[in-house]
């Protein structure tokens, strides 16, 4: 299992800030498709991941029992 | 407090001004970051900020710790509200510490700047006839800068 993180326009979109999904074995772009297919009405294009609190790129594995957030363009300050 | 935050609770600049000043300090500046009212011809009514707060109070320590090594000798203390702002409210704050007042300038806008890059935080503008997550403001892909 891994924990997923929404934010701003995806998290509207999920309907909720946070779900766990089952996992065994992967890499943050694999995330990714699932997150596309899941959410197929949301612009993923420009969206980073950070796998544990830390940008990855997306060849990054990603183990279960990881926290997996899905960052859309910030826009602090 | 803590030097690198994210709160709900509205801002206060001067604990933050006191906290970087110390003895070697020979300059202090103090940028306070407040909601605008008009953007583009359109008028905000308020702004919600969200944030993916450990790791946004993670990355505004990095800058910190960037910026004493970049400009030495200089202290940083930054703090970023979340939740809903009026117009005029502080959202950002951030204070640096220097021996002389140039790299207090310099270092206080690398942080306004690279907040803007990867802090993960979001605003939201809420307008007279709608709402939107504004995202990438300065940094598009091959996008102007502004």
């Amino acid at each position: 299992m891994i924990h997923l993180h929404y934010f701003a326009g995806i998290k509207e979109v999920a309907g909720k800030a946070e779900e766990d999904i089952d996992w065994v074995d992967g890499t943050a772009a694999d995330v990714l498709k699932w997150a596309k297919k899941s959410y197929p009405s949301f612009d993923f294009s420009s969206v980073q991941i950070a796998i544990n609190e830390e940008y990855v790129l997306e060849t990054e594995p990603v183990k279960p029992g990881d926290h997996v957030a899905f960052i859309p363009p910030v826009s602090g300050g | 407090m803590k030097p690198f935050e994210v709160t709900k609770k509205p801002l206060e600049p001067a604990r933050y001004m006191e906290y970087v000043t110390h003895p070697g300090a020979g300059a202090v500046t103090l940028f306070a970051g407040t909601v605008r009212e008009w953007t583009n011809g359109k008028r905000t009514m308020h702004l919600e900020y969200e944030a993916y707060e450990p790791m946004a109070e993670k990355k505004l320590a990095e800058i910190g710790s960037e910026i004493e090594e970049k400009w030495p000798n200089s202290r940083v203390a930054i703090v970023h509200r979340i939740g809903a702002l009026a117009i005029s409210d502080i959202a950002v704050v951030i204070a640096v510490s220097s021996p002389h007042r140039k790299a207090a300038y310099e270092a206080n806008e690398y942080a306004i700047e690279q907040i803007k890059r990867v802090v993960p935080i979001w605003k939201k503008e809420i307008w007279e006839d709608g709402e939107e997550w504004i995202g990438d403001q300065a940094y598009k892909p091959g996008g102007e800068q502004y």
